[in-house]
């Protein structure tokens, strides 16, 4: 075996097989044609999803990803096609999700030349992935894959692009099956200090008034039990950060909602009383913290996390608790006396109150006027019996989804935390239709972000991948009209947005669809689009000027929430 | 308008800030020293040295750079450091935690040599030598602290006679008694050993 001489472009093939994967989104082009020639003979092994833009390869790879829990692959060629990944690569690697990116390359007695197509691709992705490599040579196919693939999934992941020169596709060596799980400069899951477990149970046992903060790193641990159990034995209240909406079920008794600019009331107002903070895996975003001078300054905090480098950067650590949470969690708590805090989490209530008075109902269940985007999203939740994958886009879509969509399973929901970046949502759902083939995906989009990759619903129709899309159009970039009109003095620059008729440009796609404008239409219409098999297109038209609300302004403390405007 | 940013980065001390020698070691694979550099950029680092080559152990590259900051911002950076793949081990260290010379050479004008005996003079204060001299230049060689090596460029450039100077950087030794990176490589590779031998089972 070891004789028989294979190209790079089959090394490749050999190499994505032996790594498991069976999905690959991506798009042709000069540079990587070797590979695509390798493909078509291994198409019955590698599914490849032609998408309609390479950045929507990305997003598609991250969707499959985040719901899969495997890595995400994408092939685009050299020049554009890895430029236009670079939105992606840096979206994967703010948030966490393992994916390996392959662009083609000039060859290499070409690189360097301003050849065409030629771009320095290391240098452009390395300060934004995991890992950034250029293949040279096909003798380092099948090491780089293995390490890819160990680096994008292993740890914290993230995304790694190799950059795969002609020469090195046409080139032959041998190819030896294999992978690769140590790599002697890389510590992907740091030791546990056993001394951090006790201080950590000690300051638990100790709280009086104790507040968890979940984040992905929950759900990329696979620790969603081990929390569970952790929050219940000593009855800790717990919030949520966007990304780690799931892993905790939204009717747990001990969640206390969505944490951050438009989270809970009441999760904001008690982050400034509790006395210790617990940190699971996630990373204080300033869209968690508010004012970082003032945030939790009361509290004693610990932090749960897997990457070292995320310990004291924003919010000083009284214990840091290194590790895998799966592992970690369990550990500390062993040494948890039961409790209950029933006083503690008592005192959240008039905020939910406040909250459900102030905001909750008027959304989700208004009696008059034009539709309200959370009012879409619950009933969606409810009648896709809260078990739906939700992915949004970025905006007011998807705070509202955040907001109002209920989740009963761990890893259900898809969106772009850290980058917010516009047309992700498109194609991050027809990604999750392809990992998870057996749950209904929902995505809601605004009318920006869905121009932004429209040009996926030809991906759509050629897949028949059954994405349930929800259009909330009110006809603005919301989210940016919503910030004109708190800090910009109403005016509304660039935000209205002439719109094309969506039902039409859905037909020329052969996507069934459905325009909702009333009240007492809407729930027929997500039973329709429920019902109907593979993909469907649901326009709710929605209140144009509405506000995603509790907020909390930027700059100002954590606490300091508004509840209208 | 003339061609001057506004915000420029402070090359000198500022309030609340020290001179940090930090120690990376990496493996040799191309394109890590612009990894390194780039986390200095991201935080707003001025790189006052900077200083490459391979250590005492095959394949794997030292790094000795000088920067400017505070204990909260360097504790994060050789976090962000470490978390690069490629990198083995990043550590920081104050001016009394390593051994640190700095190779200096100074390229001066012959005839104001011979004019001028104060030069000569202040060569041998400070222990520099002369390595070449022709009828236009001489080349003066010294090592030491780099405040050594700057206080004797000054000196020369008092008396106008510098042609080029170039200073190396510092290179450093750590002054502790334990060799961490060696620690730290045949634990991995013990770890490692051991994986292997899991995943053969």
């Amino acid at each position: 075996m070891k004789d028989i001489q294979l190209t790079g472009a089959e090394i490749l093939m050999r190499a994505l097989i032996d790594e498991g994967v069976d999905t690959l989104f991506g798009y042709p082009g000069g540079a990587i044609m070797p590979v695509y020639d390798a493909l078509y003979d291994y198409r019955d092994r590698l599914n490849h999803i032609l998408v309609r833009h390479e950045q929507a390869a990305t997003h598609a790879a991250e969707g499959y990803a985040r719901v899969s829990g495997r890595t995400g692959v994408c092939i685009v060629t050299s020049g554009p096609g890895a430029t236009n990944t670079v939105t992606g690569v840096a979206d994967a690697m703010v948030d966490s999700t393992p994916m390996v990116v392959i662009t083609g390359q000039v060859g290499v007695q070409m690189l360097g030349s301003d050849a065409f197509q030629e771009i320095d691709v290391v240098d452009i992705m390395q300060p934004i992935s995991k890992w950034a490599y250029q293949i040279r040579s096909p003798k380092d196919v099948a090491w780089a894959i293995h390490r890819a693939f160990y680096i994008a999934g292993s740890g914290r992941p993230g995304p790694v692009v190799l950059d795969f020169a002609k020469n090195a596709q046409v080139e032959k060596a041998p190819y030896e099956a294999g992978t690769i799980d140590f790599i002697r400069s890389y510590v992907p899951i740091p030791p546990t200090e056993k001394e951090s477990i006790t201080q950590a149970a000690a300051l638990i046992n100790e709280a009086k008034r104790p507040l968890v903060l979940v984040g992905q790193g929950v759900e990329l641990g696979h620790a969603q039990h081990e929390l569970r159990h952790f929050i219940e034995k000593a009855g800790l209240p717990a919030g949520c950060t966007l990304l780690g909406l799931s892993a905790l079920p939204t009717a747990h008794p001990l969640n206390v909602g969505m944490l951050g600019m438009h989270g809970s009331l009441g999760s904001n107002k008690k982050t400034q009383e509790c006395d210790v903070l617990i940190a699971v895996g996630m990373r204080f975003d300033d869209r968690i913290t508010g004012k970082l001078s003032t945030y939790a300054r009361q509290a004693k905090v610990i932090h749960f996390d897997i990457d070292p480098s995320e310990i004291n950067k924003n919010v000083r650590a009284d214990v840091a608790v290194l590790g895998d949470c799966k592992e970690t969690l369990a550990a500390v708590t062993a040494l948890l006396r039961p409790n209950s805090h029933d006083e503690w989490r008592e005192s959240f209530r008039p905020y939910d109150e406040e909250e459900r008075a102030a905001v909750i109902e008027p959304q989700v269940h208004p009696t008059a006027g034009p539709l309200r985007m959370g009012e879409v999203v619950r009933r969606v939740s409810e009648l896709t019996g809260d078990k739906a994958v939700l992915v949004t886009d970025v905006g007011q879509n998807q705070l509202m989804a955040a907001r109002y969509f209920r989740f009963t399973e761990p890893r259900s929901i898809v969106t772009s935390g850290g980058m917010g970046t516009m047309g992700y949502g498109l194609p991050a759902a027809i990604g999750a239709t392809f990992g998870a083939p057996d749950r209904t995906v929902c995505v809601f989009l605004g009318d920006g972000g869905l121009q932004m990759s429209i040009q996926e619903m030809g991906t759509i129709m050629e897949q028949g991948a059954p994405v349930k899309i929800i259009l909330l159009n009110n006809n603005y970039l919301g989210n940016v009209r919503q910030w004109q009109a708190l800090f910009f003095s109403h005016r509304y620059s660039f935000t209205p947005m002439a719109n094309p008729d969506y039902e039409k440009v859905a037909e020329a796609y052969h996507i069934p669809a459905l325009t909702v404008t009333d009240r007492d239409k809407l729930d027929d219409a997500i039973r329709t689009m429920i019902a109907t098999p593979g993909p469907f297109l649901l326009q709710a038209a929605v209140l144009e000027e509405d506000n995603v609300m509790p907020m909390c302004c930027p700059g100002h403390d954590v606490d300091d929430m508004i509840l209208t405007c | 308008m003339t061609d001057k940013p506004h915000i420029t980065i402070d090359t000198a001390p500022s309030e609340g800030t020290q001179l940090y020698t930090i120690i990376v070691f990496s493996e040799n694979l191309a394109g890590v020293l612009n990894l390194v550099t780039n986390v200095f950029t991201r935080r707003q680092l001025n790189i006052e040295s900077l200083n490459v080559s391979p250590s005492g152990v095959d394949h794997i590259h030292r790094y000795t750079i000088t920067t400017y900051t505070d204990e909260h911002t360097v504790q994060t950076l050789v976090k962000q450091l470490e978390k690069k793949i490629d990198v083995i081990q990043a550590q920081y260290f104050l001016s009394d935690e390593v051994f640190v010379m700095d190779q200096a050479l100074y390229k001066i004008a012959t005839a104001r040599l011979i004019e001028n005996r104060e030069i000569s003079k202040a060569i041998r204060f400070f222990d520099g030598h002369i390595v070449e001299v022709n009828a236009t230049y001489a080349i003066v060689s010294k090592n030491g602290l780099p405040e050594e090596t700057l206080a004797l460029y000054r000196k020369l450039k008092s008396f106008g006679c510098i042609l080029q100077y170039v200073s190396s950087g510092v290179v450093a030794v750590t002054k502790s008694q334990r060799e961490e990176l060696k620690e730290f490589l045949s634990l991995r590779e013990e770890e490692g050993r051991q994986g292997q031998q899991l995943s053969e089972i």
